[in-house]
């Protein structure tokens, strides 16, 4: 997260916004039907997109609107940018605002960039003469200076949303509204918008960014609110917000009890039970990183056993085998278990993995020569980390890092200076 | 969180609007829309604006050829009136017709971005109004040709314009907001510019109309309510001056008096022009009340 070093006088503020659409059952388009059915009632029900959503946002702040599909948050955007009315409370904002909720409104492809470019920024609120004086720097950002005289139908689409985002930034706004136009193009794309927008908001401006994205909320945002069903349901430090997102999206799968169909093994043992918990002892189809992890399986024996051991091996959405952890390294020999006897293996470790959902196999094996496999779980049950750490490796583990500037090349930065 | 004071932000946002109180950024849109869709109608065609003209002198043409076999050509002028009135007709038909689908063929622009909605039919009637330039050489040539020569009444011309401009102007603001909701606009509007075509004096002259009676009264003053009749009429009034009286079966007929003259008197004349008042402001009352919503009602 970010540091916030702005002046922390609000810029945006919304307070008790309400909006809901009606959505008729029946769709009465035309004059006939009207004058043929003058009785039927067009039946409509209301879909509440916000209700009562209050927040505020300082200047130079960079904020963070999330939540699932359908949540509102886009209805919410349309209403700050002025696209849609809200039907009760009140939105204030100061100084000019730039939306990014579709870039390049206007375009037309059969015009060449300096038209569409001087179209998209009138559109945006320059005026002609600003658009005009304004058309080389947006040019030199996007890098099109070899293709300005060509039709924008001939220009590929990376092109394009070069070009866009350019005029879209030489708007220079107070406030900037950005709604998802970065899943658009590509990562290196991507990376040079977030790199622009960090710039604009070092230099004062106010970015009110809404995604799905909470590796972009945590990277980026001071500050953000949770969305779900019209009302904000979190606010405040990204990495909570996030959390919270994440567990309202998994908290539905329950994990189903892993039914015994088509196991593989020998009989020789049956896994009752197996659970994931946390050191606290608590379980849910959640964990965060950096929590012990404690993978546990209730065995009961049919027949006699020696030295069987508990392994727990964990797959990622990919099928990859992230991690596998087994009683047989901590106990060498786990002894003679009788037939009817029940016992309890656990593996404990911290969870590194890299936030995402996996899939746990708990299998129950004869240690020793070769591997003689009792009972095995089915790949059925999933579970998902939380996390904030993501860097987009397999897991993530603490990182020490160091920068030690060379005797030499610091005698010549001081020269420089 | 600390309480703000409010007025340290301004008033609250207003949300989308006709006009959204901005007049200048109302102008730039509404400018560089019309200016663009005047550029890209003839992109790509060899002889660009000069099909802008051949049009309408086709079809004028065409008129011309079929209307002097009908003996029509005995009238004064008659080629230079029927030019002039297929181009103007043209404007207010380019202007309504496109006016209908506007806003919803720019739902691209409207759901994405605030602006002053009432941008989208004005940029219409705008681009249709730089055709209308356009011809207006070609009408101008054509009359002088045809033997007109300046007069002081032509400085009536540019009022009689601006009727036709607002006439226009209304239409565009009614039909769009109404479209959002009723689909079946499009082909009503279609049947009534073509009512309007072969009512509003361009093809047939007044000097048809003055012979027949309605209910008792002579059916000009009827005729004459069309709003579009009284500016094709003045138009001709002014530009091509006075002709003589003719007196069949007892009626006086002259096909070039003014449209007051026509529809019976200055008393009868306020309904044609108060109804483009009225239809102004009942235009720009229904297009604003719409405008808030037009995004989601799309």
């Amino acid at each position: 997260m970010p540091d916030y070093k702005g002046s922390g006088r609000p810029v945006i503020r919304v307070a008790d916004v309400a909006k809901a659409f009606r959505i008729p059952e029946e769709q009465m388009h035309t004059l006939k039907e009207r004058v043929l059915h003058p009785l039927r009632r067009t039946g409509h029900h209301t879909f509440k997109a916000l209700e009562d959503v209050s927040f505020e946002v300082r200047e130079g702040e960079f904020f963070g609107i999330v939540g699932r599909n359908g949540s509102g948050k886009s209805t919410l955007l349309k209403c700050l940018a002025g696209i849609y009315s809200a039907d009760r409370g009140n939105i204030w904002i100061r100084g000019r605002m730039s939306p990014f909720i579709e870039l390049g409104v206007g375009f037309n492809p059969d015009l060449a960039a300096r038209d569409n470019v001087i179209l998209n920024g009138i559109m945006l609120g320059l005026s002609p003469r600003e658009a005009r004086a304004r058309y080389d720097h947006v040019i030199e950002f996007a890098e099109l200076e070899e293709f300005q005289e060509l039709k924008l139908k001939n220009y590929s689409s990376g092109m394009h949303v070069r070009l866009a985002f350019s005029v879209a930034i030489q708007v220079d706004a107070d406030v900037l509204l950005i709604d998802e136009v970065l899943a658009v193009g590509d990562a290196s794309f991507q990376q040079k918008c977030f790199d622009v927008f960090n710039r604009l908001r070092d230099a004062g401006t106010t970015i009110v960014l809404v995604t799905h994205d909470m590796g972009a909320v945590n990277r980026f945002c001071h500050r953000a609110v949770l969305l779900e069903r019209g009302e904000i349901v979190a606010q405040g430090e990204p990495e909570h917000v996030a959390n919270h997102y994440l567990e309202l999206n998994f908290n539905r799968d329950t994990p189903e009890a892993t039914a015994g169909v088509d196991r593989m093994g020998n009989g020789t043992a049956r896994i009752v039970d197996a659970w994931c918990e946390t050191d606290d002892g608590a379980q849910s189809p959640m964990y965060l990183q950096g929590q012990t992890l404690r993978f546990c399986a209730r065995v009961e024996f049919v027949a006699e056993s020696e030295d069987p051991g508990l392994t727990v091996e964990i797959e990622n959405e990919d099928q990859v085998k992230v991690l596998v952890a087994s009683t047989a390294i901590e106990h060498e020999r786990s002894g003679r278990f009788a037939a009817g006897e029940e016992a309890v293996f656990s593996v404990e470790f911290t969870n590194v993995l890299a936030p995402g959902r996996y899939f746990p196999v708990v299998t129950v094996s004869r240690l020793g020569r070769g591997l003689e496999i009792l009972d095995r779980s089915t790949r059925e049950t999933s579970m998902v980390v939380a996390g904030s750490a993501a860097r987009g490796g397999l897991v993530d583990i603490p990182v020490r890092a160091s920068i030690e500037r060379s005797p030499s090349s610091e005698r010549r930065h001081a020269e420089v200076g | 969180m600390s309480t703000v004071d409010y007025v340290d932000l301004g008033p609250p946002i207003r949300g989308p609007g006709a006009l959204s109180g901005d007049w200048r950024r109302f102008w730039h849109l509404t400018f560089t829309i019309a200016r663009t869709e005047f550029k890209l109608r003839f992109y790509g065609s060899a002889l660009g604006y000069v099909w802008q003209l051949v049009r309408p002198l086709l079809m004028f043409g065409v008129l011309d050829l079929v209307y002097s076999l009908g003996k029509l050509g005995a009238i004064p002028h008659y080629p230079a009136m029927l030019l002039s009135g297929v181009v103007m007709f043209n404007f207010f038909a380019e202007a309504t017709a496109g006016s209908v689908r506007c806003v919803v063929d720019r739902e691209s622009f409207v759901r994405k971005i605030q602006f002053p909605r009432l941008a989208i039919p004005f940029a219409v009637v705008l681009t249709a109004g730089f055709n209308l330039c356009v011809n207006f050489f070609a009408v101008a040539v054509f009359t002088f040709v045809d033997g007109a020569r300046p007069r002081l009444q032509w400085l009536e011309l540019p009022l009689i314009l601006v009727m036709l401009i607002t006439l226009a102007l209304g239409w565009s603001m009614l039909l769009s907001a109404l479209f959002v909701r009723f689909r079946d606009i499009q082909p009503i509007w279609d049947v009534v510019l073509q009512v309007l075509f072969y009512g509003s004096l361009i093809l047939i002259p007044l000097e048809k109309i003055q012979p027949h009676h309605l209910l008792g009264q002579p059916l000009a003053h009827f005729w004459l309510l069309n709003p579009l009749g009284v500016v094709m009429q003045q138009y001709r009034h002014a530009l091509l001056g006075p002709l003589p009286t003719t007196v069949a079966n007892g009626v006086h007929i002259n096909g070039s008096v003014s449209a007051a003259t026509a529809i019976g008197g200055y008393p009868e004349l306020a309904i044609p022009v108060g109804f483009v008042v009225v239809l102004l402001f009942v235009g720009f009352w229904v297009f604003n009340r719409s405008a808030p919503h037009i995004a989601e009602n799309l």
